[in-house]
């Protein structure tokens, strides 16, 4: 549908209008004259690149910066004044990666946040609920409004937040990253609800670095890359590839190729199997964040293991065991051949685990410094010289060949680490895990929250390191991506080891299968092609 | 937003090649330029003061006047840096303040003859000079503990023990008030290196070590790490329990040190050493005008210092000026509280460094 098109079909005026839009920070163009239409039932998928400028675009059209130049219009009129926060909120509604619920309140109160129904200056509590209820019934949404908000699950915690935006009468939503924290059944569920949505006159703005999401949903696709939408049009129209090259833009196009994890690597010749690095022995943890019962494995020196499956199934608890960051219960785990304590991250990286946790704000890395005291973070010990004391120069010349390879984005490895967009915070945690060399290398979900390019930039320098240095590799992720580096994967459903799969390139359709608790029949089907395993 | 400006893009490989390379010529000038200004964020409000000062009382710039500042808040500034090594780990003790009372009173009470209300065992002073750190690190011990492994809430736990210490206090020697220290004990808090006082040599030196530890040792930065994000250090392998254990205790043995220093001033403990002259207000107002984060992570020796200083300044303009004393604390109050806006409006938020 051409632009014409939509305009005569949705009857005119585009909910929400951003024009010439310019903002710099500092010596940074963050936008360079962007325009962005979004039309009442329709959804319009923006991808870019870390950095690209999707966040800086998003908080301008939500009102929390002013634009430099350009202008942000709603249903036709000019965007409220930018302090009036009650005034934005009635036209443009965002719902962040994090939940922005207050977990202590009920669901009627998070709908209702700072503008409760009253009566003779005091909260209406039956209006609010009932209120509230009607929303909910009205959008088909099924939750308590009763319920605390601490009680939901991440997935109910959003839909708190979009019954928020349309209690406010916004018609008009920013999604940010909505499906990074939920589960697939939940993503279905969510697209529905979007669909559902739009088909009743809501504007969407899509932000995802899942294509496949954006081509299921969204009905425009805009690349935005340095500032620009350098690509916009029908989801219809385009193809993967046709977006993924926008993105990545003309010059590091040609460096794509040199990237990618190419599937399976070569294999060498059978060498004769050493010592494993890593041994899980009838590991069992009660872990409230999933828990693992009976696990037991093995990790070689220079093998890839995968470990997959639903987010409730232990996936990340087992790998948070063995990086000694959650303590365990009954069975053993050998690292070279000892067995730091339980929970003892400290001890476990002396033994040589290196650790990519799974929540890279919460674990990742710490804000207020630098990139290259995080990134060094694990080696002081190794970089001190006299009694303990070490140089800043020294941190920094530590980094400095992890930054290179990493290709982490900062203004110098003197600039503090929260202050980085989204992808290099996790190359940080990445660095930071590489820096002591270890034997074996922990990583969960390595490339949440990361665009393609740094995805397929991350998955390879774990690869590499593994290839060159020897370290084994346990890759715990529910992104079927990430494994494709893995030399076999484990299943676990509900905390049980579930079944293996041995021969990559490993089939998705299976491997979905298996996560869901299906289809025991361990080896894929021999022909997964390529297309479909990436 | 999670994400700030950042430029990606096309020139991606290049520029953080630079970046790489601008690193290893060295910190960028500008970049310590601005790092510097925050620093030195108080030191306008500090000359201002020394022109206000000035102008009130021809005494104020004399040798004599400011060496006595000088003694006047090496206690305090001693105290400051116990508090601020804890602030910078995400805690907070209230009980400094009891400590500061409490440590060189046992010290005193176990080497004083019983004529000046002392135990009676008469100990060598340098004997009770130990006793003082002993009990200082006991105290850091206990709360550390509670506070680290018993996860107790470092505010209640810090509070309930600064009653317990200053109910000891007094209960130890029943409200009197311990005299006749010896010399070696008193030496710290009332000596003269010709014209600078023992005690501001001290704590200068506390106060340039602690800066210089924070800043290039590695427990030194672990300290900010696990202030500013201790899951992120505990993931990074740092020993989280037991930093925050240690610096518990040394904050609580600075607090006793401190302590001893106002003992050897005034020649004298008093049953109510520390509390009654509420000094834990004065500590925490020194540290956060010094740009020291609540929240933990943020903060440095350089503004601790500051912050001292200024409130030394203050109490000593104040008092050149003869001010009301019924008015003293108001004035007192409002001059920090404008010291506070004046930091954050000149220095921003405070760096990790």
């Amino acid at each position: 549908m051409t632009e014409d098109q939509v305009r005569a079909a949705s009857a005119a005026v585009p909910a929400a209008e951003a024009a010439g839009i310019h903002k710099q920070f500092g010596s940074t163009q963050a936008l360079r004259g962007v325009d962005l239409t979004l039309w009442p039932g329709r959804c319009l998928g923006l991808v870019g690149r870390n950095g690209a400028g999707k966040s800086t675009l998003v908080s301008i059209l939500s009102g929390i910066y002013p634009a430099d130049r350009g202008a942000v219009r709603f249903d036709g009129a000019p965007a409220p004044a930018l302090g009036a926060a009650g005034a934005w909120r009635r036209q443009i509604a965002t719902v962040f990666q994090h939940s922005m619920v207050v977990p202590s309140l009920t669901v009627a109160e998070n709908v209702f946040l700072g503008r409760q129904p009253q009566r003779a200056g005091l909260v209406d509590w039956r209006q609010m609920r009932d209120q509230a209820a009607q929303i909910m019934a009205e959008w088909g949404f099924s939750i308590d409004v009763n319920l605390a908000c601490a009680d939901l699950t991440v997935e109910q915690r959003q839909i708190v937040e979009i019954a928020r935006a349309l209690a406010a009468g916004t018609r008009c939503l920013l999604l940010d990253e909505p499906t990074a924290a939920l589960e697939r059944a939940g993503i279905e569920r969510l697209f529905a609800r979007v669909r559902q949505l739009t088909a009743n006159g809501v504007a969407i703005l899509y932000i995802s670095h899942h294509l496949e999401e954006v081509f299921e949903i969204c009905q425009d696709v805009a690349v935005i890359r340095d500032g620009e939408l350098v690509l916009t049009g029908a989801a219809t129209g385009l193809s993967k590839d046709e977006l993924v090259s926008a993105m990545v833009g003309p010059n590091v196009a040609a460096t794509r190729a040199d990237l990618a994890p190419g599937g399976a690597r070569p294999r060498g010749p059978a060498t004769p199997a050493p010592e494993p690095c890593l041994v899980v022995d009838h590991v069992s943890s009660d872990s409230p964040g999933g828990r693992v019962t009976d696990v037991s494995l093995e990790v070689r020196p220079g093998e890839r293991v995968g470990v997959t499956g639903l987010l409730s199934a232990g996936v990340a608890t087992l790998a948070r065991i063995v990086a000694g960051a959650a303590p365990y219960e009954t069975g053993r785990v050998l690292v070279g051949g000892t067995g730091p304590a339980p929970g003892r991250r400290d001890l476990n990286l002396k033994a040589g685990v290196g650790y990519i946790p799974e929540d890279r704000q919460a674990e990742g890395f710490v804000a207020a410094l630098s990139v290259a005291e995080n990134a060094t973070m694990t080696i002081t010990d190794w970089l001190a010289r006299v009694a303990g004391f070490l140089r800043p120069s020294t941190r920094a010349a530590a980094a400095a060949p992890l930054a290179r390879r990493l290709s982490i984005v900062s203004a110098g490895l003197s600039q503090t680490t929260g202050e980085l967009s989204g992808g290099n915070q996790q190359k940080v945690t990445v660095a930071r895990a590489l820096a002591r060399q270890p034997r074996l290398i922990v990583a969960i979900t390595p490339t949440r929250g990361v665009d393609v390019a740094s995805k397929s930039l991350l998955l390879a320098e774990l690869a590499r390191v593994s290839d060159e240095t020897g370290a084994g590799l346990l890759l715990a992720s529910d992104e079927l991506d990430d494994l494709v580096i893995c030399d076999r994967v484990i299943v676990l459903v509900r905390g049980e080891r579930f079944t293996e799969f041995t021969e990559p390139p490993f089939d998705r359709e299976a491997l979905i299968a298996a996560s869901e608790g299906m289809a025991r029949d361990a080896d894929p089907p021999p022909d997964s092609d390529s297309e479909e395993s990436r | 937003m999670s994400e700030t400006p950042d430029p990606a893009g096309t020139a991606v490989a290049d520029r953080g090649r630079a970046a790489v390379e601008a690193v290893l010529q060295g910190r960028s000038r500008s970049a310590a330029a601005i790092s510097l200004l925050r620093e030195a964020a108080l030191l306008p409000v500090l000359a201002v003061l020394i022109v206000v000062g000035t102008f009130v009382n021809s005494a104020f710039l004399t040798v004599s006047n400011i060496s006595g500042i000088g003694q006047q808040i090496s206690a305090l500034g001693v105290v400051v840096v116990g508090e601020s090594l804890i602030l910078l780990i995400g805690g907070m003790d209230l009980s400094l303040e009891g400590t500061f009372g409490l440590a060189p009173m046992v010290g005193a009470w176990l080497i004083v003859p019983v004529a000046a209300f002392g135990a009676g065992t008469v100990l060598n002073p340098y004997l009770g000079i130990l006793i003082v750190l002993a009990v200082g690190a006991a105290v850091g011990l206990v709360n550390g503990v509670l506070i680290v492994k018993g996860r107790l809430n470092g505010f209640i736990v810090t509070l309930g023990m600064t009653i317990v210490l200053a109910g000891l206090q007094n209960g130890i020697v029943k409200g009197n008030t311990l005299f006749n220290l010896p010399a070696a004990f008193s030496y710290l808090g009332s000596a003269y290196l010709g014209k600078v006082p023992v005690s501001l040599v001290v704590t200068v030196i506390i106060f340039a070590g602690t800066g210089l530890f924070l800043r290039y040792h590695r427990i030194g930065r672990a300290i900010y790490a696990v202030g500013g994000n201790r899951d992120a250090a505990r993931a990074a392998g740092i020993k989280v329990d037991r930093i925050r254990l240690g610096v518990y205790v040394a904050g609580s043995i600075l607090a006793a040190i401190g302590g001893l220093m106002e003992a050897g001033r005034v020649s004298a403990v008093t049953g109510q050493q520390g509390y009654q002259e509420g000094i834990i207000f004065a500590v925490f107002a020194a540290a956060v005008i010094g740009g020291v984060s609540l929240q933990g992570g943020r903060g440095n020796m350089v503004g601790a210092a500051s912050g001292v200083i200024l409130l030394g300044l203050v109490q000593n303009i104040l008092d050149l000026a003869n001010a009301p004393n019924y008015w003293i604390e108001a004035i007192d109050g409002t001059v920090i509280l404008f010291a506070l806006v004046m930091a954050r409006v000149i220095g921003g938020e405070a760096t990790a460094e």
